[in-house]
């Protein structure tokens, strides 16, 4: 190749150049040297490996020009982790400069040394090091601290075995320069979240960073910190839990200016630090909110495009969770028709949320504004928010008038959404289907092409028939032109949406249904095919009975779910402040533990857990997929509990007791057999349901049972993550109880392992905790005495609300609530002792 | 905490690449600039500033052309992120004086030797031009400033519409001067930005001024600075709602809805006589960003008009009036307005005697554009029809389309966007009374340098 040609003998002439003037002393060899140090450095930067020069570099660098000096360290920092042994020829002259008189020299061979990045020469860095922290000036103290850091990366066992962590917490304690500071607590943060893991005494150490006497101490020099190491210091102050509101007031005094900095960065911080104090106080907490959105709508419009993102995500954050804080504010929502498409969703979403009564109007002006907008996304994400408004509105009269408006527009992308739109708001006003299907009647099916659209226009042909008068032949030309519809779900769609037609227009609809039948089962989409068979012999039992199944009696659904968990909004909200809030999702579900910080181990069982809840709840979600539901179900709202069973499932079996409107056969079955419900709650999982068929939740059974036999757990039992981590996944949950906590035992969590020592006593280990104020989780484990049946549970506290929740998971299910009671009982004699 | 830092050209080559853990694998500079490249849909979608590729966070700025990015696997702070990344380029900025993608080509190692002091391990240490000062020791190579887009502040601003470049001179903080000595002056630039709706009816829907004061002090001996501002400025809109817009407008009370400061500047006296006081560091900075919603006079009205004139045809009328004192020039005006889609051939009629102004109809995305500039800076002296104060231009267009006319016309274009700059004028009416140095100065008093400039930012009439 001739272009690696060009660079091999240019890397060549590089050195014979660089040879000659290796010992030269003549004047004008040092600027000779620069611009030759220059020209490496530069075919270092565009990737070329010029790591062959090593050895001449350094013979070079044998010079007191400090320009050379500083070119030949960042080679050097570039290349010695690939050539460990010429690196080994750097350290003498690293080490000599070390000591050099000018501290700028001293820094800078310190800092290059510890860059070497090389586990066999770390040998010589500890001298230095520890030298260094000593020095009186503070820039090689600054260098040394991070030094620290770097050594633990090579050698963490070296880094402990000359006692650094110490030397740096005292610097951190003492030193009068802040930046010295800031930098020894970074390390210290670094260094023991990571040791944390295996070692108490750190976890222990990492602890003492929140504790009130490094707070006070890092809280009265902040305003001597530079803005970076106040992000630092304020990250840190919202960890800290005050002891009484006295205190947080004072803090949030000593904060208050801090809100009115320049930099987004430190007012975010210090927004976080507000809001995690006052969390357990409501009427301060909404104050904050109104304190901190003014500075916040500011740093929108006065940074970077790309800050002012990042800070408008935290507002949505804090919109979606107090949107009537905000609901005078919506102007500043309003897009702009030069923004990139992310800040458009994000003001969207913001603007549906702040809509209350007597801004509607507006902002719903606003959006059918950008429905004609020629950024077609935004147009459709306008209509679909001004669809959401009608679902969250008591008054929609004029909003109906708007999306029909929509229907009329003749844009194919605008008919498209408004028909889902209409079709989700007839289910929750039926009472418009008069307005709404006179509109949609007009609408030629031939215009509508999105499988989406199409579904929702099929399906209010289905479920209108009565109401629009050329349904059935509409229907009927679908279904002639069956071949050519691609989409599956329209193709199962078209197949209920002429069953209930034909339930209400028989004789119309016969050729149509026996037309769309036959192709149904000659389908090769094997749901569409099961689903024809389905029909097919329904009607043939007793079309009653079909009619039932497939057309029952509806009620209008009250409230779409939103599709993200509160647990999961909560979480987000914990970690304000950080990416999780851009991304929108809680820090596991992105980032690998060991980049997590706070939470270690734990989170990866949090993550099971929630894995495991997914899994659970995806098996109702399939079931429902292939039915009449899933056309109900709009993209991101998913309805809430039984109201999606409830609303004619075509899977259901056909009733036994007459009750026309059963849930899902495994759920009616489950009914059928206990006729109440799990203990559990909401019961989202089949599985439950096929346990219970099997007999094996005695839940119910043994809450009725007056006194569980006595239960005495093994004080010795041992459990190793690895099989924990498996039984949480694999066993299911087997009792899950909210209850308080007491004042003491809130206030005795304060002290770092005390629960864990607490629980020890009573014969329950912890296996891994994590959590930052207030939110608190633990995993916890026993074992039956003289058996090997074991129990996991999941604990989570929130220590403002003295709240917690129980999940149990037991080998032998018929124990767990009597494990339930004991597990209680001993918690709620934490913090009493 | 970041893991690497590195500088991209629009082609996507590395400028500068500065590794700072070894945490993240290699490649990571192709990985981001392909997924900022063909972000979903093929780029048709602008990549958002901060995304997660493998358990890789990249962050990124667009400065003058050139991408900053910053990469971590940890969970930090987004805003802090983008911010350092803004002040990285901004201390680049302020030491070659000129930021382009040759100036960081010709002195990557003094942006290095930057770099080595601004973040250590992934920590940032320190971001101010003026301690850095005491660790670099490359001497910047000034690029050539006449191969730059001449002075001014029209012309530092035609880049980007959102984006507020620095408006003070471009001279590096360390580089010596031809003759040796400095000159002692200070600049002081007051950048206001507006956003503005009209309705179709021609009344403000919603309007929004976000302004900057900006500083860049060139005064040896760091004197204090005081800066004084309209003495009866409020702050805070008080309890009412934030766009209740009071009866009485022409008190000539300045309502700003809130501010925020450089953390270099002292409030003392500020809730008395409105005045800041200061010691300015080195290189350019934002001294104040305010916010304001009060009501003001929009510089410019729009009068947008489209008319069906038969099955396959339509008119449109544009009217633009300039709405301030004749003494004041606005330049680099441009108005555009999205046609309807199956708009085919467009022919446009000024005003009999207009000169300077150009019309275009960009066929790809069926927009009209429509420029009103000054061609040469001959035409600023002997001016044939600049934009100036009171003065009022129109445009007519005739389009023809490709398909027959269906459903309502107004709602297949539009809306009419305008950009523009007009130096020395301020809709906020925030005034700098008086910029005080604290120093004695024998017979070389230093240049004082206020200036006024106010941009669009969106500004847009509904049809």
């Amino acid at each position: 190749m001739l272009t690696s040609f060009n660079w091999k003998s240019e890397v060549t002439d590089l050195r014979s150049q660089l040879r000659q003037l290796a010992g030269s002393r003549a004047p004008g060899a040092d600027d000779a040297k620069r611009d030759l140090f220059k020209k490496v450095i530069s075919n270092m930067t565009i990737g070329i490996d010029v790591s062959s020069l090593f050895g001449e570099m350094v013979m070079c660098s044998a010079t007191s020009d400090i320009v050379l000096k500083k070119m030949c360290y960042l080679y050097v920092g570039n290349y010695a982790k690939v050539n460990p042994d010429l690196a080994l020829l750097t350290i003498n002259f690293l080490q000599r400069d070390c000591k050099d008189d000018d501290p700028m020299i001293r820094g800078l061979a310190l800092r290059s040394l510890c860059s070497l990045r090389v586990a066999n020469l770390v040998e010589y860095l500890v001298g230095p090091l520890g030298s260094g922290l000593k020095d009186n000036n503070s820039y090689v103290r600054t260098v040394a601290v991070i030094g620290v850091v770097k050594l633990y990366h090579i050698s963490a066992s070296t880094c402990l075995d000359a006692d650094f962590p110490a030397t740096l917490k005292h610097l951190m304690l003492n030193d009068p320069d802040t930046q010295v500071v800031a930098n020894c607590l970074s390390a210290l943060q670094e260094i023991w979240t990571l040791e944390s893991t295996s070692s108490e005494e750190a976890a222990k150490e990492r602890e003492t960073l929140v504790s009130k006497p490094v707070i006070y101490y890092l809280l009265n020099r902040i305003k001597e910190f530079s803005e970076w190491a106040q992000c630092l210091v304020l990250e840190l102050v919202a960890k800290y839990i005050p002891s009484d509101n006295s205190e947080i007031f004072d803090i949030m005094n000593l904060l208050e200016d801090r809100l009115q900095h320049a930099n987004g960065a430190v007012v975010l911080a210090t927004s976080k630090v507000f809001l995690h104090l006052t969390l357990s106080m409501a009427d301060v907490h909404q104050q904050v909110y109104e304190r901190i959105k003014a500075p916040l709508l500011t740093q929108v419009s006065a940074g970077s495009p790309e800050q002012s993102y990042a800070v408008l995500s935290h507002l949505h954050l804090l919109v979606m969770r107090a949107p009537y804080i905000f609901s005078s504010d919506y102007k500043h929502f309003y897009c702009q028709y030069n923004e990139p498409s992310y800040v458009k969703k994000l003001k969207l979403e913001m603007l549906t949320a702040v809509a209350n009564e007597s801004n509607t109007y507006d902002i719903v002006t606003e959006l059918c504004e950008y429905a004609a907008n020629v950024d077609i996304p935004i147009a459709r994400e306008s209509i679909r928010a001004v669809g959401k408004i009608a679902l969250q509105q008591y008054d929609v009269n004029a909003i109906v008038d708007r999306l029909l408006q929509f229907l009329e527009m003749e844009k194919d992308y605008v008919t498209c959404e408004a028909l889902v739109l209409v079709k989700d708001l007839l289910r929750k006003y039926p009472q418009w289907s008069q307005d709404c299907i006179a509109v949609v009647g007009n609408i030629s099916s031939k215009n509508v092409q999105e499988p989406k659209a199409k579904a929702a226009l099929i399906w209010m042909l289905g479920e209108y028939s009565q109401d629009m008068p050329d349904a059935p032949y509409v229907l009927e030309s679908l279904v002639e032109n069956w071949d050519e519809e691609h989409s599956a779900e329209v193709r199962l769609h078209l197949l209920t949406a002429v069953m209930k037609c034909f339930f209400k227009r028989a004789p119309e609809t016969q050729k149509a249904l026996g037309a769309a039948l036959a192709a149904g089962l000659a389908d090769f989409h094997q749901d569409v095919h099961d689903r024809a068979l389905f029909y097919y012999r329904l009607l043939q039992y007793k079309v009653s009975v079909a009619e039932s199944v497939v057309n029952p009696p509806k009620q209008a659904v009250s409230v779409f779910a939103d599709s993200q968990s509160s647990e999961i909004k909560d979480r987000i909200f914990d970690e304000f402040n950080s990416l999780s809030v851009i991304y929108q999702k809680p820090s596991y579900m992105f980032t690998d533990k060991e980049h997590r910080g706070t939470l270690e181990f734990s989170d990866e069982l949090a993550n099971l857990s929630i894995n495991a809840e997914a899994g659970d709840s995806a098996v109702p979600a399939q079931r429902v997929e292939a039915n009449d539901n899933d056309l109900l179900l709009s993209i991101t709202e998913k309805e809430e509990g039984r109201d999606a069973a409830s609303n004619g499932s075509a899977y259901s079996a056909p009733s036994y007791d007459g009750a026309s409107a059963t849930s899902a056969a495994s759920q009616s079955l489950a009914d059928l057999a206990f006729s109440s419900t799990s203990g559990s709650g909401q019961a989202p999982a089949s599985s439950f349901a096929i346990d219970d068929l099997l007999g094996l939740d005695f839940s119910v059974g043994a809450a009725a049972t007056p006194s569980p036999p006595p239960l005495s757990l093994n004080p010795k039992a041992v459990l190793d993550p690895g099989t924990f981590q498996q039984k949480w996944r694999q066993l299911p949950l087997s009792l899950s109880e909210d209850f308080s906590l007491s004042p003491q035992g809130v206030a005795a969590l304060a002290t770092s392992n005390a629960l864990l020592r607490h629980m020890q006593s009573h014969s329950i280990h912890c296996i891994a905790s994590g959590g930052q104020s207030p939110n608190f989780k633990f995993f916890f484990f026993a074992q039956k005495a003289e058996s090997a049946s074991i129990y996991l549970v999941e604990l989570l506290i929130n220590s403002s609300s003295a709240k917690s929740q129980i999940k149990i998971k037991a080998d032998d299910q018929s124990t767990s609530q009597a494990f339930s009671t004991l597990f209680q009982s001993a918690l709620s004699k934490f913090g009493t002792a | 905490m970041i893991s690497q830092f590195f500088v991209l050209s629009q082609r996507g080559d590395n400028i500068v690449f500065r590794d700072y853990r070894g945490e993240v694998p290699k490649g990571s500079a192709e990985i981001f600039f392909r997924k900022v490249k063909f972000w979903e849909d093929g780029g048709l979608e602008e990549a958002p500033p901060v995304f997660n590729v493998d358990g890789v966070n990249y962050f990124h700025v667009k400065v003058v052309g050139l991408l900053f990015v910053a990469t971590t696997r940890v969970n930090t702070s987004p805003s802090y992120v983008l911010e350092l990344l803004q002040r990285i380029a901004r201390v680049i900025k302020d030491y070659l004086g000129i930021l382009n993608e040759d100036s960081l080509r010709k002195n990557f190692v003094l942006v290095y030797e930057l770099l080595d002091e601004v973040i250590d391990f992934g920590y940032v240490q320190t971001t101010s031009t003026e301690l850095l000062k005491s660790y670099v020791f490359n001497e910047p190579l000034v690029v050539d400033a006449t191969r730059m887009p001449p002075l001014g502040p029209a012309t530092l601003f035609a880049q980007g519409t959102k984006r507020m470049p620095g408006i003070a001179v471009t001279k590096s903080v360390v580089a010596t001067e031809p003759g040796g000595r400095k000159r002692e002056e200070i600049f002081v630039d007051i950048i206001e930005k507006i956003s503005i709706t009209f309705s179709s009816s021609g009344y403000i829907l919603t309007s929004e001024i976000d302004g900057t004061i900006q500083m860049k002090s060139y005064l040896s001996g760091n004197p204090e600075i005081r800066l004084a501002l309209n003495d009866d400025l409020a702050i805070g809109r008080g309890q009412g709602p934030v766009y209740g817009y009071r009866s009485s407008t022409g008190s000539g009370v300045v309502v700003l809805d809130d501010c925020n400061f450089h953390e270099s500047v002292r409030l003392d006296s500020f809730e008395v006589d409105r005045t800041l006081s200061l010691v300015p560091p080195d290189g350019e900075f934002p001294v104040m960003n305010y916010r304001m919603t009060q009501e003001f006079k929009p510089p410019f009205r729009i009068n947008a008009l489209i008319e069906e004139a038969g099955a396959h045809k339509a008119e449109v009328i544009l009217k633009v009036r300039a709405e301030f004192a004749s003494s004041i020039t606005a330049n680099t005006i441009k108005v555009q307005m999205p046609l309807p889609k199956y708009t085919n051939r467009v022919s446009f009629e000024l005003e009999p005697g207009a000169s300077g102004q150009t019309t275009d109809f960009k066929e790809a995305n069926k927009r009209l554009e429509w420029n009103l500039k000054k061609a040469t800076v001959l035409v600023i002296f002997y001016s044939l029809s600049p934009v100036v104060g009171g003065c009022e231009h129109t445009l007519r267009a005739k389009l023809s389309f490709s398909q027959e006319l269906h459903g309502n016309i107004t709602k297949e274009s539009g809306p009419v966007s305008m950009t523009f700059t007009i130096p020395m004028y301020n809709a906020s009416r925030l005034q700098v009374k008086y910029l005080q140095i604290a120093k004695k100065y024998g017979t070389h008093e230093p240049y004082r340098w206020v200036r006024y400039v106010t941009q669009a930012n969106s500004y847009v009439a509904r049809i």
